[in-house]
């Protein structure tokens, strides 16, 4: 107790100016501003009703407000839930699989005595200095694993980062002490039991550290569907944006050569606050849930920057 | 355990091969067949960049029975005067966003922490890491809210103030400080909540010490904060440099909408290998992703022994 008074004391006496705050606090509000205003932008469009829009643009505070957007979204649904379900599945399995295949490496990594541990751990690091890049990526998943117009397109690739995997594997070096997994050993439990039911259940934290960060990738993965997918029945919503967006620029590039038919594409396109409603859909989980879960993410990035 | 063998005690014999060792491997089959699948057939698929690789069959096939043309996708590769720009916009913006995005990340961890409210600290960390979160599709269309010639914000505000309005995705000159602000927009909160974690962990009594000697803020960051962030500071900077031949497709490519007014200042490697990939012109994309790959690969490697000559506890590998 007395050393915390004390060292308040000195951190009230080794702080910087009250001027110097005051000017530091005003350019932190205005960072933060330009971090947060361009979401709160689309936000305000898709609430805006759409003769607003025609008349004056996009506004930060809309003269009126209107839901119109998310109705003719909800009159849409059978596309828009589609696309929901999509992310929704892939965001899951793609999860749970990857935290799977990431942790039970980075178990087996950690364990000193183990025979393979070298190779493995060259296995592992290799791919963090050379890829075989993406023409060649390409070819493998579609000519050879054949996962063109597949959903495990959206999953499989992007399962395991080595990245992740040493994080896992620095973890459980430091955490799980040598005499738990000794004594489980002597009690006649296998590798597998170890794992299963003392390795992960203590290991919650860099659980949810390895699973928020899969959780985020294939949430906002777009480009996986751009390169595989042709299919719409399997359009994600980040697919679903990027289809809308690319054929709003095709219309507005071509608009001359293609004349009528261009009017009659664009009737079916949503409408502006329709594209940025299907954003705020998009953003909306995770605006909810990022403050929440931040800790968990500084402290995945702070352990992989830390040597392994 | 080998150092314990050498002190010469007779420590119980490793037997070759243990129950142990079975069940470890079982455990990490898996993952190992996704690496095999995932990283390194691709791996042996760069040598498609030496084909004139034409679909027969599955893959593995394909690459077999696909002629050798030995360097001839290279030599178009570099013959082409787009190759130019695209290497010219890749390395460029890199370099820009590593020293820039490191020297303000820094800067802004230090600020952050010398407020005196750390509640104020957190939110405005918050805040910050927001745009991380949003995927490059996302930024997109945020982007657009700005920049639509006839709706968007900032040509309501030039027409509003009496200015012309300026037809943003047709104008080149604009776009690399675009480019550059909103990258490093993106990664804000990212760079700072690393720093900022290596800074919460330094030993305050070093502090004590400095104040007793009476030193200033600045003293103290400058003598102290900065050097005791320098591992990080590295490691970042060698991680960033091996990315220096990838480019953001995101960025480039969907941010500005692929437009063509903007193919000087927007074509980097990603962005060609993604076209000439749907447009089935698979030569020059493989030349151009093995050379990406090996230069990454070199650069990495590069920064990492220069790191290693100049200060050997930082080296990563």
């Amino acid at each position: 107790m007395k050393k915390t008074v004390y060292q308040t004391g000195l951190e009230k006496f080794n702080r910087v100016r009250s001027s110097t705050n005051i000017l530091y606090n005003l350019f932190f509000i205005l960072l933060s501003l330009i971090c947060v205003i361009p979401i709160l932008l689309v936000l305000a469009i898709s609430l805006t009703p759409e003769e607003t829009i025609s008349t004056v643009g996009y506004q930060l505070f809309p003269q009126a407000v209107s839901f119109n957007s998310y109705l003719f979204l909800w009159r849409q649904h059978t596309v828009l839930f589609r696309a929901l379900g999509v992310s929704l599945f892939v965001t899951i399995v793609g999860t749970a699989l990857g935290v799977l295949l990431t942790t039970s490496m980075g178990y087996v990594l950690s364990r000193p005595q183990y025979r393979l541990k070298n190779f493995l751990t060259w296995v592992v690091f290799i791919p963090m200095v050379f890829n075989g890049g993406m023409v060649s990526s390409y070819f493998v998943n579609t000519a050879l694993l054949g996962l063109k117009n597949s959903i495990w397109a959206l999953i499989l690739p992007l399962l395991v980062s080595s990245f992740n995997v040493i994080v896992c594997k620095t973890f459980f070096r430091s955490t799980i002490p040598d005499e738990i997994v000794e004594s489980a050993k002597i009690d006649g439990a296998s590798q597998l039991t170890i794992y299963f039911r003392i390795v992960l259940p203590i290991s919650l934290p860099v659980l949810a550290t390895i699973a928020l960060f899969l959780c985020f990738g294939y949430w906002n993965d777009w480009f996986q569907s751009m390169l595989y997918i042709d299919n719409a029945q399997l359009n994600s919503l980040q697919a679903l944006l990027t289809q809308i967006m690319n054929n709003v620029d095709y219309l507005s590039k071509n608009a001359s050569t293609l004349g009528i038919s261009a009017v009659q594409i664009a009737r079916d396109l949503p409408m502006e606050g329709s594209r940025m409603a299907i954003a705020v859909i998009i953003v909306l989980p995770i605006a909810c849930a990022y403050p929440f879960f931040q800790k968990y993410f500084i402290s995945g990035l702070t352990i992989g920057a830390v040597k392994g | 355990m080998q150092k314990q063998n050498a002190g010469g005690r007779p420590a119980h014999r490793k037997k070759f091969w243990s129950r142990d060792d079975s069940e470890l491997t079982l455990l990490s089959l898996p993952t190992f067949i996704w690496y095999l699948l995932f990283a390194y057939l691709p791996m042996f698929g760069v040598i498609i960049a030496f084909k004139d690789f034409r679909i027969k069959g599955n893959f593995i096939q394909s690459v077999f029975k696909s002629r050798w043309v030995g360097l001839s996708n290279f030599k178009y590769l570099f013959a082409s005067k787009d190759t130019a720009t695209m290497l010219r916009n890749t390395l460029g913006y890199n370099i820009v966003f590593i020293f820039l995005g490191i020297a303000i990340s820094v800067a802004l961890a230090v600020m952050v922490n010398q407020l005196h409210s750390k509640r104020m600290g957190k939110v405005y960390q918050t805040a910050m890491f927001m745009p991380y979160f949003l995927s490059w599709i996302v930024v997109s269309v945020c982007v657009w809210a700005f920049l639509s010639y006839d709706k968007g914000i900032i040509n309501s505000y030039l027409t509003g103030a009496g200015g012309q309005p300026v037809n943003w995705y047709m104008e080149a000159k604009y776009w690399p400080g675009l480019l550059i602000f909103i990258n490093i927009w993106k990664g804000l909160g990212y760079g700072m909540v690393v720093y900022l974690a290596t800074i919460t962990g330094i030993d305050p009594s070093y502090y004590e010490a400095a104040v007793m000697d009476g030193a200033t803020k600045w003293q103290q960051t400058r003598y102290i904060t900065l050097p005791m962030m320098k591992t990080v500071i590295v490691i970042m900077f060698i991680l960033s440099v091996g990315g220096i031949f990838y480019s953001n497709f995101g960025l480039f490519y969907q941010v500005p909408h692929d437009s063509n007014s903007l193919f000087n200042v927007t074509y980097t490697i990603d962005v060609m290998v993604y076209k000439s990939l749907k447009s089935s012109t698979v030569g020059m994309a493989s030349a151009s992703a093995l050379f990406q790959s090996a230069m990454g690969c070199l650069t990495i490697l590069a920064a990492n022994a220069v790191v290693r000559r100049v200060d050997p506890d930082n080296a990563m590998i």
